[in-house]
Order: structure tokens, then C-alpha cells, then sequence
């Protein structure tokens, strides 16, 4: 068996060479940048010394999990997290659908199109700019919301120094941002929708809520299934770079997550072992969660992602 | 729907559906607009009549001295030639990386294709995490040179897998067959045959990494420290989400002067955001037709 194989592997080396060679470099990319990381993990259960590297720091257990679970951040974090993560979710994933779906009926192809083609833009927007155009927005004397405010006899907000308004904030610009691109995936399944159920369905009487409900919505469900099983999987990891962005002095109580501390504990302090164990309890919760959030959708729905 | 033939009463409820409709993408439209657009035209007005809330609709009082305190503002330059340059460099090495992994992954007849595929897209779903990454990134000698923009990111499993997925469904086997029958070596066949067929794939990945790297703040951050050489997006944030500019230089100026002196530093937001957003905005309508293709493939459950 072991002889055949290398005899098999061998005669396929000669024969395909070129392919070897070719994907050779991805290999080597794969095994320096994602599989050596994984030596590195090690340092969660270290007490890391610059000077004896990786291997020769002393290993000192769970200490760094033990000291984040009782860190005054702890609750903080987790809180912040996954309150932002849910608020995403429940936000961020119907609308997407709501938006396909209407849009299907849209019957002026010209207003089609260009909803369509402008709700793609802001994706390509990065992050930097993104939040460079909400503290314009927001800006407490000239930012078009507090200008509407004031229009209705508000008083003008400071909104992104107010802890309380973060997560709206957070969500809503990030539905603005990501609505149209998401909604592609859903635009594309209801265009293979079978005709001849509509018809059949518009012959019976049926209204156009109706044919959402009973035609489309079913058509799309395996779609849908498959996008929440994948965003269950990172309920945990909200985005560094926009909460990291949007982070002052004065809201930073709402506006640390997980991926934040991580930074801050690891490259600004310095504080290796303690980031890499955050940063790897916060996978593990993640692993969990995909795993979890694949196995209720199987035993519900017969739907899973693996 | 195709009319066809029988005449169908329009309900009541759909007028209203249709009607409820209509205006609400009327809406979507104007909220996914206006906030481009009011960039682009606060850039072209006044910075007074910007600071009073005039500027709604059209540009008020039009200047273009927004984008001469741009054209003044030397940092965004480096980091415009930076990006450039990391854009360039860095989507090249993505798509020659994207394709040496994926057209062997495609071939039927290369035995180590599926331990290779799950190897690769196992990565999906963990990762050394930050400090771990930096570390090899580090031990490397790579911190601080412009390879760390490039190198980290080299490739995508998300493109491999979308690529892959084309040339199986578009090129068929007997292509192949027929090529090495005429004597082209598999690497001939690539280039002449598979390359060729696969332009609007390669277009969307190109896309997607392109973007990417010009969107890229997080690399710089981690990897960078050099001012020299910084991305467009690390000098961007400074402007945008920090007030040294306006700030700075203002000793000595009487009220008014210094007053205008920061109006002129808020323009200046909105021209740094047009001039760093329109590369990316302006090829994107070009390649929009292609998403849907993109993410459809994309969306093959392997």
C-alpha cells in the first residue's frame, strides 16, 4: 500500500511537474503564514521572554486566562462584543433580504439598475473614510444630523462622545455600508426562482406579498441558512479596524471589543502572552459557536454548512 | 412576468405593494447617494457656507481651495505613491499567487488536490491570532519594509476557491486532452487556453484584491512605523479622525484668520476623501457587472 503510493505519487510528480512547482509557493505561504502562527499559540500558556523566544519561556498554565476572566474588562468586553455583534446581526442580516426581495419586484428596470449599482458603492468605501465621513455627519455643529435636529427644535449631540449612541452608530453606518453588497447573494438566488410557479401563482389570485412569502422566501431559505450558520461563527470577532477608528477618550467604555484589547494588550503594552491568550479564547468561542450554530440548523432544517 | 394572454386582474393590494415599493427605493437611492454626494460637493464650496449647513444640494460659493490645500498637504503624497505602489505590487503577486494555487487545484488528474484544498481552506476557520502572526512576520525581517503590505495577504482561500471553481466549470477536461495531444505542456495550456477564457474572473478577484489593498489600514498599523512608508489610509486617518491639522499653525493668527484657518481644515476632509476614494470609485462601474457573476460562483457549496 505505502510502496504504491509512493510509487503513485512519484509518477505523478514526474508527470505533472509543472503543476507542482506551480503551487509549490502557495504551499509555502499556507505553512509560514497561517500553519507557523499556530507554533506561536503556545505563548497563551507562557510567561513570554524576549530573550528566551517562543520554545525557552517558561510555561506558566492557564494564568493569562485566569487573569483576563478576572479582570475588571472581562464583563466589559464580552458585554461590548457581543452586544455589538447582535445588534449587527439583527440589523444587518434581514435587511439585506428585506432589500432583495423587494427589489425583485421593482418593475422600472432603469430605478432597478440604478438602486442597485449605487447600494454597491459604499462597500468599496474603506474603513478609514467610512468613519471620516460619520464624524463629519455627526459633527456636533455642522453634521447634517444635528443640523436636522436643530431644524425640529433639538439641541445639537455630540453623538461619538456619548457611549450610549456607539452602537448604533456602529450598526447603522454599517448597514448603510454593506446592505447592497450583501443583498448580491440573495439577488442572485431569487433570479433562479422557477417563472412557472410565479405564474401559476399570479393565476390563482395571488397577491405580491403573498408570492414573497410562499414563493420566494421558501426558494431562498437554503441561502439564507447557509449565511446565518457562517455569521453565527463570528458573534465573537467584531471588526478591529472600525471600532478601533471611531474609539475616543470618551466613549472608549462602549467602544472596546475583544479585537481592540487584543491590540492594545499585545502591541501597545507589549504584553504578548496575555494577547495571545485573549485573542485564542476568543477563537475557541468562535470554533464553538460555528460548530454549534451548524449542528441546531441540521437537526432543524436538514441545511448544514459541513 | 411574461404576459400571457389571460387577462389578469391587478389586486388592490399590489397597486399599494408596488406603489410602497417604489417610493422606498426612491428613498434607499437618495440615502445611498446623498452622503457621496455631499462630499463631493462640500469639497467645491466654501468652507464658510460648508460650516453654516448651505450646502445641500449644489457646491455654494465654488472653490477649488480645498483641493489646492490638498495639492499643499505634502504627507498625502508619499502615502498616494505608497499605496499606489503596494496596489500595484501587491495585486500582482495576489492574482500570480490566486492562479498557482487554483489551476492545479482544479486539475482533475493532480493527485494531492483534495489533501491540498482542505489543508488550505481549513484555514478558514482559525489563526494564530495577532501576536503569533506578527512574531513570524517579524522573525522573518519583513517588519517595517514594504513586503509586510504585501506578503501577510499574498492569498485569499475565498478567490482560490472561486477561481477553482470557474476553470472547472469552464474549461472543460477534454480541452486539456486535446492541448497535450498537440504537445502544449500544462503551464502552455494556462497561458494560451485557461488565462484567456477566465477574464472575467480574474477582473472580480482582481477587483477584490485591489481594493483591498488600497483600502488597507490594518497592515500599516501592525507592520509599519516608517513614515515614508505609509499607505494613503494611515496619512487619511490622520487627517480625518484626528484634529492635529487644524490645530497646528495657528499661533500668531488673529480670530478671524484662525477661524478661516479651520473651516479650511474641515474642506480639506472632504477633498482628502474624494481624491483617495474616486481611483477606487471610478473604475468600480466598469467591473460592477461582473459581481453578481463573482459572488454567484462564489456561492457553489463545495
Amino acid at each position: 500500500m505505502g510502496e504504491s503510493f509512493r510509487l503513485r505519487l512519484k509518477r505523478d510528480i514526474r508527470k505533472n511537474w509543472i503543476l507542482y512547482v506551480m503551487i509549490l509557493p502557495v504551499v509555502i505561504y499556507y505553512a509560514v503564514f497561517a500553519y507557523a502562527p499556530l507554533y506561536g499559540i503556545q505563548l497563551a500558556f507562557k510567561n513570554y521572554r524576549i530573550r528566551d523566544g517562543i520554545w525557552g519561556s517558561p510555561w506558566i498554565g492557564f494564568e493569562h486566562f485566569v487573569r483576563f476572566f478576572k479582570s475588571y474588562n472581562f464583563g466589559l468586553l464580552m458585554r461590548n462584543t457581543i452586544g455589538i455583534s447582535l445588534y449587527s446581526l439583527l440589523a444587518g442580516f434581514p435587511i439585506p433580504i428585506v432589500f432583495a426581495l423587494m427589489l425583485n419586484y421593482v418593475r422600472n428596470r432603469f430605478l432597478k439598475k440604478s438602486v442597485q449599482m449605487v447600494s454597491y458603492a459604499p462597500y468599496f468605501i474603506s474603513t478609514v473614510v467610512m468613519c471620516g465621513m460619520i464624524v463629519i455627519f455627526l459633527h456636533p455643529d455642522t453634521g447634517i444630523l444635528n443640523t436636522l435636529r436643530g431644524f425640529f427644535g433639538l439641541e445639537a449631540l455630540d453623538f461619538l462622545s456619548r457611549p450610549e449612541w456607539f452602537k448604533s452608530i456602529y450598526v447603522w453606518t454599517g448597514v448603510w455600508q454593506g446592505m447592497g453588497f450583501s443583498s448580491i447573494i440573495y439577488i442572485a438566488a431569487l433570479s433562479g426562482v422557477d417563472h412557472q410557479l410565479h405564474e401559476a401563482a399570479i393565476v390563482d389570485g395571488a397577491s405580491k406579498l403573498q408570492r414573497i412569502f410562499h414563493i420566494d422566501l421558501p426558494s431562498i431559505r437554503p441561502t439564507i441558512l447557509m449565511l446565518l450558520i457562517l455569521q453565527m461563527g463570528s458573534i465573537m470577532s467584531v471588526g478591529f479596524e472600525k471600532v478601533f477608528l471611531l474609539q475616543n477618550t470618551l466613549n472608549v467604555q462602549a467602544a472596546s471589543v475583544i479585537s481592540t484589547y487584543v491590540y492594545q494588550v499585545g502591541l501597545i503594552n507589549n504584553d504578548y502572552g496575555y494577547s495571545t491568550a485573549i485573542g485564542l479564547f476568543n477563537s475557541v468561542i468562535n470554533m464553538l459557536l460555528l460548530v454549534a450554530a451548524n449542528q441546531i440548523c441540521k437537526r432543524l432544517t436538514q441545511e448544514s454548512l459541513f | 412576468m411574461k404576459k400571457n394572454g389571460m387577462p389578469v386582474k391587478i389586486l388592490h393590494s399590489d397597486r399599494v405593494f408596488d406603489a410602497v415599493n417604489v417610493l422606498v427605493m426612491c428613498v434607499l437611492l437618495l440615502i445611498f447617494v446623498w452622503p457621496l454626494w455631499f462630499v463631493l460637493i462640500a469639497s467645491f464650496s466654501a468652507p464658510s457656507q460648508v460650516w453654516l449647513g448651505n450646502v445641500v444640494l449644489l457646491p455654494k460659493e465654488f472653490t477649488t481651495a480645498a483641493y489646492e490645500a490638498v495639492l499643499d498637504y505634502g504627507a498625502i503624497w508619499v502615502g498616494y505613491r505608497n499605496t499606489i505602489f503596494y496596489t500595484a505590487a501587491g495585486t500582482v503577486l495576489n492574482l500570480v499567487m490566486t492562479i498557482c494555487a487554483a489551476y492545479p487545484l482544479s486539475r482533475r488528474d493532480f493527485m494531492p488536490r483534495n489533501v491540498l484544498m482542505f489543508l488550505f481552506m481549513l484555514t478558514m476557520y482559525f489563526s494564530g491570532g495577532l501576536i503569533p502572526t506578527y512574531l513570524v512576520v517579524g522573525k522573518l525581517h519583513l517588519l517595517n519594509t514594504p513586503w509586510a503590505m504585501m506578503i501577510p495577504g499574498a492569498v485569499s482561500i475565498y478567490n482560490v476557491i472561486i477561481t477553482r471553481t470557474y476553470f472547472v466549470n469552464n474549461i472543460p477536461q477534454s480541452m486539456h486532452e486535446a492541448a497535450k495531444l498537440d504537445g502544449a505542456n500544462s503551464f502552455q495550456f494556462l497561458l494560451r487556453v485557461v488565462l484567456p477564457l477566465s477574464k472575467p474572473v480574474l477582473a472580480v478577484i482582481g477587483l477584490y484584491y485591489a481594493v483591498g489593498h488600497w483600502n488597507d489600514f490594518f497592515s500599516a498599523l501592525i507592520y509599519i512605523n516608517d513614515k515614508n512608508l505609509m499607505p494613503l489610509q494611515s496619512f487619511l486617518r490622520d487627517l480625518l479622525m484626528t484634529n492635529k491639522m487644524s490645530l497646528s499653525n495657528m499661533q500668531g493668527l488673529d480670530a478671524a484668520a484662525s477661524e478661516a484657518k479651520l473651516q479650511l481644515a474641515q474642506t480639506l476632509k472632504y477633498s482628502a476623501i474624494i481624491v483617495s476614494t474616486v481611483p477606487v470609485l471610478c473604475i468600480y462601474p466598469f467591473i460592477q457587472k461582473y459581481f453578481v457573476k463573482g459572488v454567484m460562483i462564489g456561492a457553489v457549496k463545495e
